[in-house]
This record gives C-alpha cells, structure tokens and sequence, in this order.
C-alpha cells in the first residue's frame, strides 16, 4: 500500500493565499495547556500556520541558550577513560543554572559573569569496612563516577547571586565514568553560555516538536462486528463503539479521542473500511510538546522561545523598515 | 520474537512435541564451537605437530655417525617443546606472557628440548633434556601460558578472552599462518590437458621427496612419465622392469577380462615387443638409458639397470613403499592408472574434476611448521656433523670430546630460521626445492571480525594473475564446508576463501589399525590377487589414503560395517569411507588436511539426536563430544557426503535419507554469518559486506587499551546489533550466553535511526545525511591509535644513542618546537602533540664505526640530533610511552599517539548489506525531518540505493529493529530463519505504528509534513577506517624529487597531483598548448639550459666545453628530466644533438 492521498498528507496547504487579518486570528488564535510540569509540558496551538509552530520548535532546539561544560582543566586522570572521551561526556550533563544570569563568553577571558567553575576530585578505594558477604556494590567507595560528584566553584559574587539556588547538575545520577581501586580523575571544568545551534549539549530541550491534530472522518456507518475490529485498528481509546440510539440499537463505531491516534494508517488496509474513512490532519491545530533538559523549566522555555521570536521578527522588521526608507529616499 | 530462537523453551515445547522440538538441534552448534572453536584447526594442526610429528621427525633422523671415527655416534632418544619462557639465561622468573611479547618486540616462543645418547671416549652418555632451539609456540596451542586459564587468570596477563588464539607472536607482531589450498597428494587425478591428452596423475609426497608420476595416451599407446626420466616410458615396459615381464599377466592386470580394455590395450604391448623389450633386464636397461643424469660427482657411477630399478623403488610413485622388491603393489597401482585412462577414452565422464573440494587437502600451520622443522633439523645434524668430523680430525686434543658443547652451539640455525620463516612468510625448503612466499600475514586487528576472519582464511596456490573461471568458482561440493559468500573482489576472488562455520579440518591418522581392520572385515590382500579378481564385476578396490590395500566383493557390508566401527568410537571419526560406484573403488581416507563437517545420523528416518539429548546438551549434562561418542552425530568429508542423502530440514527427511543437517546457516563463515537476514539479499551485496566487515571500526578485544599496535581504530560507544544473528552470539561479535551465562562484547558499529529519504542534494551517489545533533552527542565518534618506536641502539664501537632533555634558547625558555618533551626526553603522556614537534629528542653518535680510544669517553665523540618529529595534519594526544628493551638488550622506546574523531565530510559508513556510502553533508537537528514522536533520523539514506543493489534483508532489518525497539528486545536476523516479517509487523501494528515502517514525517525546514511517508527505523551502520583526515592532501608547491626535480608522489611526500597520460590527452586534443607547457614542464621541472648552437651539445654557465667556446650558446628552457636523458645518452655514446632555429 504505496498510496500517497492528498487528503491525509498536506503539505500544499497555502492559507496565507487569503489576507491575514490581525482580527481574525487574535479570535480564533489560542493556546490550550494540556499537561505541565517542570520538566515536560503539551499544549495545542491552534489557529496559526506550520511556519509559526515550527519557528518555535527550532528555536527551543538550537538557539536558547544554556550554560553547559565547555572547558575540562585536566590535572589527573588515570581512568580507563581517555580525556577527550571523559570531558566530551562532562559536556553532555545538564547544569542547573539559568543562563540569563551569564554573559556570553565568546573569546574573553574568563570570569564569574560568564564562567562557572565545577571541580571534579574523585579516587576510588577499596571499602576497608567491606566484609565477605556484603553486597558486591559495596566492595569499593568511589568505583562510578555521577554527575553528584562534580562540586560547584563559586567564584566572586556567585555564591551571594546564587545563594539561593546553588549551581548544581540537573540530575545526580549521571554516570560519568567507572573507577577501579587507585585511579583517581581530578580537574577543573568551566562552564560557559553558548546555545544549540554550536553544540547539541547546550539545547535546552530534549526535544520539542508538534504534530497536527489528527481528523478521523467516518464517512460511512461501521457497525457490528467492523466496528470493533475498526476500533483495534486505532490506538486505545480513539474509537468507541457505541450502541446507536433507536429502533435497531446498531453498535456503531465513533470517534472518541482523535488527539491519541498515532497515524498508523491501519484502517486503510482493509477492505471493509474502504472509502468509508478519512484520515486527516487539521493544518490550523498543532499538539506541540517540549521536554526540558532540566536547566530551566518547560513552561520558561515557550516563553523564551516566544521572546526569541518575537525579537528575531524586530529584526527583520527593522530591517525592512530601512530597506523601505532606503527605497523611498 | 518467534519461541524457537528462546532457548529456555526448548526443553518445555520438546517434551509434547517430539518432531518439531529437534529444531532446536542448533544448540549443537554452539556445543561444537565450544569444543571445537573457529580456530580449532589450527590449534589442532600445531598440537598435532608438536605432540606427534615432532617426534616422527626426530626418529627418521635419528643417528649421526662420524665418517672419521666409526665409534662415535649420537643418537636423539626423543624431543618435546617446553612451555614459553625467556631467552634471557639470567632472568629469575622464566616464564613470560604473549602481552610481554607483543609490547617488548619478542618472539613468544619455547625451548626445544632433546634427549640424546652419545659416545665420549669410551663410554656412552645419556643427557635428557637438552635445548637445541627455540619454537614460536601459537598461542591457545597445548603449550601456550593462555591455555585453560580462567578469565580472571587472562586478565592477569593482559590477555583478552573473547581472542581466538591460533597465531604466532615474532618479534612482537601477530603473525597468522594462513591456511594453504593444495591438490590432494597421492591420488590418482585423470584429466584432460590443453592439447586433449588424457592423463591421470600422481603427486607422490613422503618425508623424503614430492615427485608427480603421469600415465598418459599418445598415439593410442600408454605411458608413464616421470621426472626423473628423460622420456616418456611405454607402460608396458615399465611394468616389465618391475617384474611382471609376461604380456598375458600385465593384459590382466590392466584390462582383466574386458574385451574392450584389451583392444584399447593392445597398441602397448605391442609396442613393448616392438621396442624388443621382453624380459625385466631388457626393459631396466630401456629405462636406465633414460634416466636423468642429476648424479652428484661424489657418487660411484652404477650400472644403468640398477639405476632404473633404484629410481622404479623409490622415486616414481615414491608414496608406495617397495619392500624387499615386492613391486607387485606398485605394478597394481599402475595398472589401475592405466585402466582409469583407457576407461576415460571411450568415457569422458570419468573424468576428475580438480576443483572439486574432495580432490583438495589444506594445508596448516602445523604441516607447514613441520615441513620447515625437518628442513632445519636436517641442517642442523649435517652442520653439526661436519663439526664433529673437524674436531675428531684432530690427532690430540687437550679435552676429552664432547658433543654436548658442540650440540648447544649451533642452537641459533633453528630458532633463527622459525623465526624468518615467520616473520617474512617465505618457506624456502632446500629437500622439496620449495620457495614459497606469502604464507604468513600478519594478523589484521582491525576489528575483531577481521581478526576472526583471518584465522578462517584460505588461500590458494594458484596464480592469482591467470584469468581462469575453474578455481575461482563456487563449487557445489562447498557445501556447509567453505562460505559461499566470504570472498574478496578483483584478482584474489574466488581463490581465497572461507571456512564455513561448522568446518573442522582433519589431522594425520594413523594407518596401521585402519589397515589390520579393513582387512578383519573381509578386504582380501592385494599382494594374493591377479587382476581378474580385481576386475571382477562384484568386486571394489579398497584403497587407503591412495594406496590400493585389497578388494572386497561385497562393498555395501564392508561400507556399512566400516561406519559402525567408526559410530561405536574405536576408530577415530575423522577417517572417512565412500563408495565409487563408477570406478568400482571403496575409499578410505585418514589423511591431515581434509574438510570435513558434522551431521546428525538418520536411521529408519529418524534423526538419532532426539528431543531428550538436546535437553540434556542444554542442561549441560552432555557435550558435543559425547554426540560423536554415542554415534549420535557423525564427521563427514566431502568424499563421504557424496556418498550419503543429507536433508536439509527433518520434514525432508525420506527412507534414503542417511544424514540430517545441523543447522542451515552454518554454511556461511564467521563474516558472512554477522549480515542479518542474507538471505533476502542478491548475493554479490553479501559479499561486499564480508570485505566490508572487516574494515569497520570498534572494539578489538578487551586488551585494547593495553595494546600498541601500530594502528588501532576503535569506537568511543559500540554498540551491539537491534537485529542480531545466531552466529553473531556464537562468535561473541556481541553479547552471547556462555555456560557461564557471561555478558561479552566486542561490536563494532552503532544503531543509526535512518530515514530513507532524499535531502538537500548532497546525498546523490549514496552518500549520507549525517544529523549534527547525533554526531555532538557521540554517534560514529572514533579513536585512532598510531605507535611510534626508536630504538636506543648501542653500536659496536661502545658509542650509544642517548635521548636527550629539550634544549633552551638564550632566554631560558624551551623553544616550540621541543615543548611537549620531559624532562627524560620524550613527550609527556597526556600531553597533545602538534604537527612539527619533536615527541623522542634522540641523539646519535657522530661516529659509529671507526675505533674510538681505548679508555676515551664515548660521549666525547659528538653527538648529531636524530629526532622523531610528529607529523600530520592534526594534533594528537600521547596516551602511552613505554620505555623497555629487546631480546638483544637494545632499549626501545615505543610512543602511542591517539586522536579522538568526530565524524566528518567524507568520512565513510557502511551498513551490513554491501551498502556503503560517504557522509555528504552535515545537518544541524532543526533541520532535520522529524517523526510524530518527536525523533529526528541520525543518518538521512537516499532510496536509490535500493532498486538496483536489491538488498531486501536492509528493509527488513529496519523493519525488525524497529519492532524490536519498540517492543524492548533484540531481533534475530539469522541466515535461513530469524524474525519474521509478519511477526515484525504485528508489533509495529499493535504499538501504533504503520505496519510496513513507514512514518508521517515533517520538515524540520518548513515545518509542513513531507509529501511521502517516510521508512523510518533502525538500522545497524559501521563506520569503516577510511577516513578524509587521512587521505585529505593538496599542494601548491611542495618537494621535488633529487634525481629528476620533479614534484614527489604520494601523500606522505606532500606529493603533487599528477596530471597523467589521459589528461595530457585532453589537453593535446583542445589544443591548449600553453596550459601543456605550463603543466608539464613551468610548474614541473623546468630547468634552464645553455645549448650550444654550433654543436648542438649542452653547455655549461655560457660555455660550450667541447667548442670551446661561448659564440653561440643559447639559453633555453628543458624539462631537467630531458636533460637527464640528453645525457645518459652521452654516457652511452649516443649523441644528441639540439638544433636551434628562431622561433
């Protein structure tokens, strides 16, 4: 089934062909939370263009900026990790830390506005209160190294401006490296701002994306057996199957939560269903998802991102307002 | 995930169903490689070697006798190798590890130990224990330190326990005897030559000598043809000289009572009495007029009859013993000769086929090392002999003699030669005039699987450069024995090949027991037979090994009781029986070097391994061993299995059926075993992966960072295959289940999400979309590790090299160029080297070979600066130095440079399907398509890869990776079986997904979804070691080359890139003369010269010297390599001369 039906693939949708009307969209635009939480947050954006919401979805991926590990000071690190391997690693972990708080570093020198300083200082011994029989994990102190061993350096006024919520890793449990008794990783890693587009490690999301809302158009009655089995075609939950109301009390399948359909297009392949299905998406409708990294919560994320937009637009504004005058005089 | 890839089910399921449980048979598999191993052969061949050979060797070269003192002789009572110890006689510890060897440039290697007895005056002394040499010892063999030890024990000694052993370590590198493709020795082969004559040959090989004997038609008429003879021998006349002088009983061995035979026969004898040859002293002198006159001077010339009868004994047909003259045997054999070609005449069917497998014999290290063994052995006795000769020649000697000093002294000829023999892979054999380059290799540890690879390889003798189908051929008769896909492209194709995975290859067995049972069993003794009974229509010539032992009359009994001897274990299961039925011959081989397989046996159309044994073979409580014990499980060659009716699956099982398969996918090798579902491949794609394989980087072995190879490639995060294979477990490429239940690892590839779309244009050609995103978090990130030695050297002179602190300029400050050195002279580990430092500030005497005083300072002869200055284009970090000394106590400092890789434009990548490709282009996450669930693809594939390579098993590999992942298990993609596709649609169906893999994707550019749905999943890719920061070069002006002063070649030179013949072509056909001249000569080796108008010869500076004079010199531009030809010529008395017009 190689079938390529313009009515649940669109990409030739074109509304801007009509006049945009500020009025028209400040009534239908409008954002619905679904779910939020510090670190993951879906609402729908509804009423706007591909454009918008993808402009908002690559701006959460590569241009909020973060604070991430950019230089590894390594003084010894006689792990079986190499040093490359062992900073390229660091870099990955979350920080904790707003970076509105930082300036961009760029080439200067270093200093508390813009460089946060994590020490790493860990050596792994055999556990002497260790005794046969113990549990195994137990045996050495210090043999995985976590993301909680990187200990925060403030430096000049940090620790007053961050006194009440200290720079730390996101998560604690991030294992860094492996240690065998003897070995021992001690260095100075220096965090800087700098934003995804440079390095996958300093995006603030694990991802964020959209995708339009489903339509499931029956256009045809399925009942009976079919429309159990057209229900099982579909996630859980996406189609019911209802007893009509009336003389025959038909069982007849209805759409019920088109929002969890995951698009597996399996309705299409059997026969029965034929014609009697659409499968659509409604371009004006976007279920939008960002999951955080942790250094700033979801919900602050969409608002950057709206900011960032909002401002890369000025740009371009201001821009054309010059461009005009340029041409006028 | 079907139920018959679980093991814990088998036992259940088995238990209600007896038919369909035998399924699970391939657990035979894993049982066998635990016995066997993929290297067993060659362990198994040196083993043998050392244990048995060593000590045939020694006995056939027992005594040395003294040709001036006729009291005197030594004779050697027995010999062994010792365990590997150190060729240092003050070190306390002996023992040493193969890691000490690889890292300390050693030979990994034993003493040879005899015992011997001689005369020293007057008594007779016995001495036990004396080293004559040193072995390299293989490592994992019977007498490696690795042998039986625990993996805890391994890693004691640095050594990893996934590495399969089977090679040797000289002078600290991994040195693989490849295995050897031969003919087989001592059969009879009929064939066709070029020119039609039909002939069956010999190679006759012993300990002594190889030699080929022919029997061929010429004009209707048979002869033999040999060597040692200058002509062709009328058979006939040759059979005379051995004895059997009456026509009638030489007609009857041949022809027997055939009429057809003896017509065809006839000519021959007729020539015989033609040639007025009759009697044996005729016919001796016949061929005594022939024989080649190789005689050394020494020897007392002998009479030509006694000549002939000397060379009929014992160099034509020399794998046939003559005893006392008892020819008859031998006449036998060439009667048999005779009769196969007049059968061919008027048959070409009985024709032999030289490339079938069962024709062919491969050749080991151990039969290799034991050739070589008895060529130094030899050379050793007549040296010492010649010793010994030189000091008993002495009329008065102040000491008693004795050999024992003389014995110790000549130790270096035998461990020097293993040692060269191995190092360079030339065999060169004075007895059997044999020169044989190449044998060695060393031992490619790319990756793992190309190390595993190696040790399964085999080549052959064949000259790669003739242009012949037949050899390179895939021969039916492979089957299950050698891997139909694992092959290399171009000139080697087809010659080099595989072993398949259940392959064992045979050693010597001892004949003597087959022979005493071939005859309890009914083999009437050939010496009791004339040859009507060996012609008889019932009755079957038993032949041992090639040699004609008797006839049986009833061969399907003596067959079939043969087999049950072998079955029931009193016969080793490596002999091998098979009826002929078109030469009316029974078979029996127990020769070294067979290829032979194990099958279950099938009576009365059951398979003898039931459900119960396999659940037992489960549980542990049996082994493979015990199989083959209980005759559960048989051996057979290729010979035997034409001679049985194996089915592949239990449900093809009929009532002829003798053999069942063990499992179908063992008939692809270790390599080939690693691509999921090749059976849904074309299969040239299969074979690009074998090769491809082996160029993937990953983990090596679990020493890998112990190690300091020259080049080491690994990955930073290996990952193992969402889609697996059987053989994959088995050969621990990736995770697999001991009985241990272990975890092991040692992949080399990553799970790329893969979208096949095409993007942005720069993926045409195969090439890939790489997502910078992945690429920052760590996919295809690579490490490269490069040694670098110097050896400290001391010279003969007492001076010495010295490594010296970095100097300082007049600030006190270290220049840059010797920054990175400590203060001992050598780069800091850890620290990153720049291109152009210097990493080892090496210092040489000025002087190393004149006498310095007596008494004088060596360091007082002056020093120059040898440095060893870091090249590249990227810098990179010193991960090791190693500062230690050779056996000859030369200090050796050994460096090891790594570079950490991201990949980049250009770098290569591969999946398991014969589909590589380059990176095109580097796109940045945001740009990348995005599916519903919010994953972006790590690798973009165009789909034109598709339609034309065919490579189906790549689809379905995505396919079942990606139901793997989403169901949190690991898919198999076994040759032959493996996940199904339904199965795998199912899952994708039931978690929501579209059943055939393809997803609604969206462009991460406009946002809007694509136009097509995408097939979108995980597939298993390997990033291959060629990589553009190796190859990257240009140049603009660089060096020249000393002789002609034209730009270098090669990227190591910084070379220039040539502008060849067929673009000087193009531009010649545009006309484009001054570009030409520019690029061939302005910009290449333009040289100005002063020619001398009046002579035409070159001059020098205005001058002509031969005019003596500077009237008429011209100055004039000349390629300088043209000059150089101008003159060479005058060297050579040719005269060119220049003549010079306005232009």
């Amino acid at each position: 089934m190689i079938v390529l039906e313009s009515d649940h693939v669109h990409n030739h949708y074109r509304p801007a062909l009509q006049e945009w009307d500020l009025a028209e969209f400040t009534k239908t635009f409008r954002i619905d939370i679904i779910r939020v939480s510090p670190m993951a947050m879906e609402f729908d954006v509804v009423g706007t263009d591909a454009p918008i919401a993808n402009a908002l979805r690559r701006i959460l991926i590569a241009e909020i900026p973060t604070m991430a590990i950019e230089n590894v000071f390594m003084t010894n690190n006689t792990s079986v990790i190499h040093d490359e391997v062992l900073a390229h690693r660091l870099g990955l972990i979350p920080l904790k830390v707003d970076p509105s708080q930082f300036q961009w570093k760029g080439d200067a020198d270093p200093t508390d506005l813009n460089t946060i300083v994590f020490k790493l200082n860990i050596r792994c011994e055999a556990n002497p209160e260790w005794k046969e029989g113990d549990p195994v994990e137990n045996r050495l102190i210090n043999d995985r190294v976590l993301s909680s061993d990187l200990q925060w350096e403030p430096q000049g006024g940090q620790a007053e401006r961050f006194s009440e919520s200290p720079i730390k890793t996101v998560h604690d449990n991030i294992l860094v490296a492996k240690l065998r008794p003897g070995q021992e990783i001690i260095g100075e890693l220096h965090c800087e701002k700098g934003i995804g587009r440079d390095h996958a490690k300093f995006s603030p999301v694990a991802t964020a994306f959209y995708r339009m809302m489903p339509v499931i158009a029956i256009k045809e009655d399925i009942t009976g057996a079919d429309a159990d089995k057209f229900a099982r075609c579909f996630t859980p939950g996406v189609i019911e199957v209802v007893k009509e109301k009336g003389k025959y009390r038909v069982r007849k399948a209805r759409v019920a939560d088109a929002r969890k359909c995951t698009m597996s297009r399996e309705a299409l392949r059997h026969k029965e269903f034929q014609g009697k299905v659409a499968l659509m998406h409604d371009p004006r409708h976007f279920l939008f998802s960002i999951e955080s990294t942790g250094a700033m919560t979801a919900p602050e994320l969409f608002l950057l991102s709206i900011k960032q937009l909002v401002q890369k637009c000025q740009v371009v504004k201001t821009a054309l307002d010059k461009l005009t005058d340029e041409a006028e005089s | 995930m079907t139920t018959k890839e679980r093991p814990g089910d088998a036992s259940l399921k088995g238990l209600t169903d007896p038919v369909s449980a035998v399924e699970d048979k391939w657990h035979l598999l894993p049982a066998f490689l635990q016995v066997k191993g993929l290297v067993k052969q060659h362990l198994d061949s040196y083993n043998y070697f050392v244990d048995q050979e060593l000590q045939q060797i020694v006995r056939a070269n027992q005594r040395i006798s003294s040709d001036v003192d006729p009291n005197f002789y030594l004779k050697y009572l027995g010999i062994r190798l010792g365990m590997p110890e150190r060729s240092d006689p003050l070190a306390v510890d002996k023992s040493y590890t193969p890691h000490e060897c690889r890292l300390r440039d050693l030979t990994y290697s034993a003493n040879i130990y005899v015992d011997i007895e001689y005369v020293r005056g007057r008594q007779i002394v016995i001495r036990r224990g004396v080293p004559i040499g040193r072995m390299p010892v293989m490592l994992r063999s019977s007498h490696c330190v690795l042998t039986g030890r625990s993996e805890a024990e391994l890693a004691r000694m640095q050594e990893c326990p996934l590495d399969p052993g089977g090679y040797f370590i000289v002078n600290g590198t991994e040195k693989v005897i490849l295995i050897q493709e031969q003919l087989s020795k001592n059969r009879i082969i009929v064939e066709k030559d070029g020119k039609g004559i039909i002939q069956a040959s010999v190679t006759s090989s012993t300990h002594e000598r190889k030699s080929k004997t022919y029997v061929l038609v010429k004009h209707d008429k048979i002869y033999l043809r040999h060597n040692s003879v200058t002509e062709d021998i009328p058979v006939v006349i040759a059979l005379k000289a051995m004895g059997i002088t009456s026509d009638q009983e030489i007609a009857l061995l041949v022809c027997g009572t055939e009429k057809e035979f003896l017509e065809k026969f006839a000519p021959s004898l007729e020539e015989a009495s033609r040639l007025k040859v009759f009697t044996q002293k005729q016919a001796l002198e016949y061929i005594g007029g022939r024989v080649k006159q190789t005689r050394r001077f020494a020897a007392a010339r002998r009479l030509p009859s006694d000549e002939a009868l000397e060379i009929l004994a014992s160099v034509v047909l020399a794998h046939l013993s003559v005893e006392q003259l008892n020819f008859r045997p031998k006449c036998m054999y060439i009667a048999v000769m005779v009769r196969r070609v007049i059968a061919t005449i008027s048959d070409e069917r009985l024709l032999d086929d030289r490339d079938f497998v069962g024709n062919k014999r491969l050749e080991l290290a151990g039969q290799l090392l034991s050739l070589l063994f008895e060529d130094l052995f030899k050379k050793f006795n007549s040296d010492l002999k010649l010793n010994i000769d030189k000091v008993l020649k002495k009329p008065s000697r102040t000491q008693e003699f004795d050999v024992y000093t003389q014995l110790q002294m000549h130790g270096d000829h035998i461990t020097g030669g293993f040692v060269r023999a191995i190092a360079t892979g030339n065999w060169v054999l004075k007895r059997f005039k044999m020169e044989r380059a190449g044998i060695t290799h060393v031992l490619s540890r790319l990756s793992y699987i190309s190390a595993l690879g190696m040790m399964t390889r085999i080549t052959s003798q064949f000259e790669k450069t003739r242009k012949v189908s037949g050899p390179r051929a895939l021969q039916p008769s492979q089957w299950g024995m050698l891997c139909p896909s694992d092959t290399p492209e171009g000139e080697a194709c087809g010659l080099v090949k595989n072993l398949a995975l259940m392959t064992h290859i045979t050693t010597d067995v001892e004949e003597g027991s087959i022979r005493r049972l071939a005859f309890v069993l009914g083999v009437e003794d050939i010496n009791l037979l004339s040859g009507s009974e060996l012609y008889s229509p019932s009755a079957y010539i038993v032949f041992l090994n090639g040699e004609i032992l008797g006839v049986t009359r009833t061969p399907g009994r003596f067959v079939a009781n043969f087999r049950r001897v072998r079955r029931a274990g009193r016969i080793s299961p490596f002999i091998s029986i098979y009826t002929n039925t078109h030469h009316h011959n029974v078979h029996i081989a127990s020769d070294g070097g067979r290829i032979c397989r194990p099958l279950i046996i099938v009576d009365h159309r059951r398979p003898r391994v039931t459900v119960e044994h396999v659940k037992m073979l489960s549980e542990g409580k049996m082994v493979f061993d015990d199989f083959l014990q209980q005759g559960l499980v048989e051996y057979l060659d290729v010979n035997e299995e034409n001679d049985s009716n194996i089915a592949l699956y239990e449900k093809d099982i009929v009532p002829e059926t003798t053999h069942l398969e063990i499992e179908p996918f063992t008939i692809l090798g270790a390599v080939a075993g690693l691509i999921p579902y090749p059976h849904h491949n074309q299969s040239p794609r299969n074979t690009y992966q074998c090769a491809m394989g082996k160029q993937a980087i990953g983990a090596i072995a679990y020493n890998q960072l112990n190690r300091i190879d020259t080049l080491l490639y690994l990955l930073v995060y290996p990952q193992q295959p969402m889609v697996k294979t059987k053989t994959i477990e088995l050969i621990k490429y990736d995770k697999a289940r001991t009985l241990l239940l272990q975890r092991y690892y040692l992949p080399a590839g990553q799970n790329a999400t893969v979208a096949v779309m095409s993007y942005s244009g720069y993926d045409i050609e195969d090439a890939l979309v790489l997502n910078k995103s992945s690429l920052d978090r760590g996919f295809g990130r690579c490490q490269v590790m490069r040694k670098q030695t110097a050896l400290i050297r001391r010279y003969a002179n007492g001076t010495f090299d010295r490594v010296a602190d970095p100097p300082r300029d007049a600030n006190g400050d270290i220049p840059f160029k010797f920054q990175k050195l400590d203060a001992d002279g050598v780069a800091a580990v850890g620290d990153r080297v720049f291109p152009g430092q210097v990493y080892i500030n090496k210092q040489s005497p000025t002087n190393t070979n004149a006498d310095i005083g007596v008494g004088q300072n060596p360091l007082e002869t002056g020093f120059k600066a040898t440095p060893m200055t870091y090249k590249g284009l990227e810098p990179s970090y010193v991960d090791k130095v190693i500062f230690t000394n050779t056996e000859s106590e030369q200090a050796l400092v050994k460096l090891l440079f790594r570079q950490t890789r991201r990949p980049e434009l250009g770098d290569k990548f591969s999946s398991r399907h014969g589909q590589k490709g380059v990176c095109g282009i580097i796109v940045q996450q945001e740009d990348m398509p995005f599916s519903l669930q919010g994953i972006s693809p790590d690798i973009i594939m165009n789909p034109h890869g598709f339609p034309s390579r065919m490579t189906v098993g790549k689809m379905i590999e995505l396919l079942a990776g990606k139901a793997g992942v989403l169901k949190g298990e690991l898919q198999y993609g076994t040759a032959f079986g493996g996940s199904k596709v339904e199965d795998m649609s199912r899952i994708l169906i039931d978690n929501g997904f579209e059943y055939s893999g393809k997803d609604y994707l969206s462009s991460g550019i406009t946002g809007e979804p694509l136009s097509a749905y995408i097939f979108f999943g995980p597939i298993y890719y390997q990033k291959l070691k060629h990589m553009v920061m190796d190859k990257v070069h240009a140049r603009a002006r660089g060096p020249r080359a000393l002789l002609t002063r034209q730009p270098t070649e090669g990227r190591s030179r910084d070379g220039g890139l040539r502008l060849g013949e067929m673009e000087r072509d193009c531009l010649i056909g545009h006309g484009a003369s001054r570009l030409l001249l520019e690029r061939l000569m302005v910009s290449s080796d333009a040289f100005e010269v002063h020619v001398c108008e009046s002579c035409g010869l070159l001059g020098y500076g205005g001058w002509c010297q031969r005019c003596r004079s500077s009237a008429h010199m011209a100055p004039m531009k000349i390629p300088y390599a043209a000059k150089l030809l101008f003159q060479e010529l005058q060297s050579m008395n040719i005269v060119p001369r220049l003549i010079l017009e306005d232009y």
